[in-house]
């Protein structure tokens, strides 16, 4: 139902200002080609910088590419971007539209705009906020809401109103469990009843893992993988997730404990090794017995995640901390 | 949670319609122009109540404030008075639909806001209009009040005073308008707020004070100002035999710019949303 081809954009260079240093150009997108099927919620997973909102605000007609095409449901974005916003609903990382608006009011306007006339706008948004839970919240402006509500918030005004494809950029930020699962069960009622597209971009590797049919792993403006999470997730079966969290310092005087540091990602107190299984068990065992085991804070094991995906994909290993996984 | 996996979705019916032939699929209504107008200018009304409040009174209070400060070297039913007391009124219009529009399409379109109106099927001038209508409309307790004061203050006559009924909407039109246009266009949005707050200067300095005074270079600037125009239709009102056909021609340059700076104004929304 989408098609993208060849999609490029690159900021241009900030020549810098008595003094100031300036920013050299960024590719955000480089080259990518994606296609979404209908009815199958797709996500695109990728570190902060990685080109994410970029390519949604390409997709939704917000950005001129600079070179390739985008095809949503047989209409041309780049060369009528005014047509997206007739066939899609985008709820942006920015609510500043909003801000100043009670609930009720963000959805109900959001919904007249879509094209409803008074009545449905109303019809609609009353049940939007109930299917979120919003309701106790109606009255009271978005800016005087938690982080977690306001986001709420802003997803029910891009649910208002049908459309067959809805392109979410990070929905669930700051939002709790609860809210997530309201969220999550609202696209999947309007996917079940309608058959609606999701285009969703995130960088939770868990939620990747558990509401994605597909993800696309960007990373620098590439798309440097592109299936199921299972799928993803085979690339790396032969491996193990050893994470090891040192009570203060790590017990470097242990030669294998030494050994193992080359291998390791390190962020903090935390270690994050990526094993085959004999190797893994190996080095549970070192830092179980022996002098390191009185370092050691913390010990799991896991089997692979996105985020090892990434890292074996070439995604370089400081970025891919800036991937969440909560 | 529950996901429902691709294969087991509706197809036929429930699927989107493809449109024949071109094998493009139909595309969701368009906002109407009325409506749509209509339902920005009701959630701009709403964004007083919550956030601009503060700002209508400053307004006030500040042509209030001219208005004390200028009764010390104006003389009460004079000529210069008339001036006074409708040039500290139009300046309402100018704070509010000059220089906190301004702000606020500068402070939209650097923050991204504009992205949410831009992926909504809405004409342009819908949201341009309901943004300057709902700023004009702003004006208006400010506006009388100041008026109402002035005429006590200076000893004005009332009887004319529904003539703000019209210089209102017309300077709120060509005023907002102008605020619009220079918040959409400018690169950034201290700049736009910087513009707006020139703009308003303009108005205070070249509108308070009666014309003959002035040296013919600054007369020029004033005849450039538009809401200049608002104030000769409205200090015209205060004589005792009015000539109207010069306010209806003030009021109609009022309408014209206000034409125009709507114009470019959607113009430089639909610039703006795409980038
Ligand atoms: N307006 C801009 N001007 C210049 N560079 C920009 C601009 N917007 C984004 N960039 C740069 O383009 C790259 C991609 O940014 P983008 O916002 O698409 O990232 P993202 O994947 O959405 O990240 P996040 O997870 O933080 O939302 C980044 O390196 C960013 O610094
Ligand atoms: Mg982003």
């Amino acid at each position: 139902m989408c098609a993208v081809r060849g999609l490029g954009k690159t900021y241009p260079a900030v020549r810098g200002r008595r003094g100031a240093p300036g920013t050299p150009e960024v590719r955000a997108t480089d080259d990518v080609t994606l296609d979404i099927r209908q009815g199958e919620i797709f996500g695109l997973l990728g570190p902060n910088g990685a080109g994410k909102s970029t390519l949604v605000r390409q997709l939704t007609g917000l950005m001129r590419p600079d070179a390739g095409s985008v095809e949503i449901l047989g209409h041309d974005i780049v060369r009528h971007p005014e047509r997206a916003a007739r066939i899609l609903a985008y709820l942006g990382q920015e609510s500043s539209a909003l801000d100043e608006l009670t609930v009720s009011l963000a959805a109900e306007t959001t919904a007249r705009l879509r094209g409803l006339d008074l009545r449905d706008a109303r019809a609609e948004r009353d049940a939007v906020l109930d299917e979120l839970g919003l309701t106790a919240l109606a009255g009271r402006p978005l800016k005087k809401l938690s982080g977690g509500q306001r986001r709420l918030a802003c997803v029910a005004a891009a649910l208002v109103g049908e459309r067959p494809l809805l392109v979410l950029d990070e929905p669930t930020t700051g939002m709790d469990p609860v809210a997530r699962r309201a969220v999550w069960s609202a696209v999947d009622r309007r996917r079940a009843e309608r058959g609606t597209t999701v285009l969703l971009v995130t960088h939770n590797v868990i939620e990747a893992e558990t509401v994605l049919d597909r993800v696309a792993v960007l990373d620098q403006g590439k798309v440097i993988a592109c299936d199921t999470p299972a799928g993803l997730k085979e690339q790396v079966a032969g491996e193990v997730r050893v994470e090891l969290v040192w009570r203060e310092k790590p017990p470097l005087d242990v030669p294998e404990v030494a050994a193992l540091r080359d291998r390791a990602v390190e962020s903090g107190r935390r270690w994050t090794l990526r094993l085959a299984p004999e190797e893994a068990r190996v080095a549970v065992a070192t830092v179980t017995g022996g002098a390191a085991f009185a370092a050691l804070d913390d010990f799991t094991l896991a089997t692979p995640s996105l985020e090892d995906v990434y890292l074996a994909l070439g995604g370089n290993a400081r970025s891919a901390q800036g991937l969440v996984k909560a | 949670m529950t996901v429902v996996s691709a294969d087991v979705l509706p197809s036929g019916p429930l699927a989107v319609p493809e449109a024949a032939g071109t094998g493009a699929a139909e595309l969701g209504p368009k906002a109407r122009l009325w409506p749509s107008m209509a339902a920005v200018y009701r959630a701009q009304l709403s964004r007083a109540r919550v956030a601009r409040i503060p700002l209508l009174f400053v307004a006030t209070f500040q042509s209030v404030g001219i208005l004390i400060m200028m009764r010390g070297v104006v003389d009460g039913g004079s000529h210069d008075a008339q001036f006074v007391v409708a040039g500290s009124s139009v300046l309402v219009v100018a704070y509010v639909g000059l220089n906190l529009l301004a702000q606020y399409f500068g402070q939209l379109r650097g923050s991204g806001g504009l992205d949410h109106y831009a992926t909504l099927p809405v004409p342009p001038a819908a949201v341009v209009l309901g943004a300057a209508g709902a700023y004009a409309s702003f004006t208006v307790p400010g506006t009388v009040l100041t008026a109402l004061f002035g005429c006590v203050l200076f000893g004005l006559p009332m009887g004319n005073i529904w003539i703000l009924a019209a210089v209102v909407p017309l300077a709120g039109a060509a005023l907002a308008g102008l605020g619009a246009a220079l918040g959409l266009l400018a690169p950034r949005p201290e700049l736009a707020t910087l513009l707006g707050q020139l703009g308003m200067s303009g108005a205070l300095l070249l509108g308070v004070l009666p014309a003959d005074r002035m040296p013919d270079a600054v007369r020029f600037l004033r005849d450039l100002v538009p809401s200049t125009y608002g104030v000769e239709a409205f200090a015209q009102t205060f004589g005792a035999h009015p000539d109207w056909a010069l306010v209806l021609g003030d009021l109609a340059v009022c309408a014209g710019v206000g034409v125009v700076s709507l114009t470019v104004a959607a113009w430089a929304y639909r610039r703006a949303a795409v980038r």
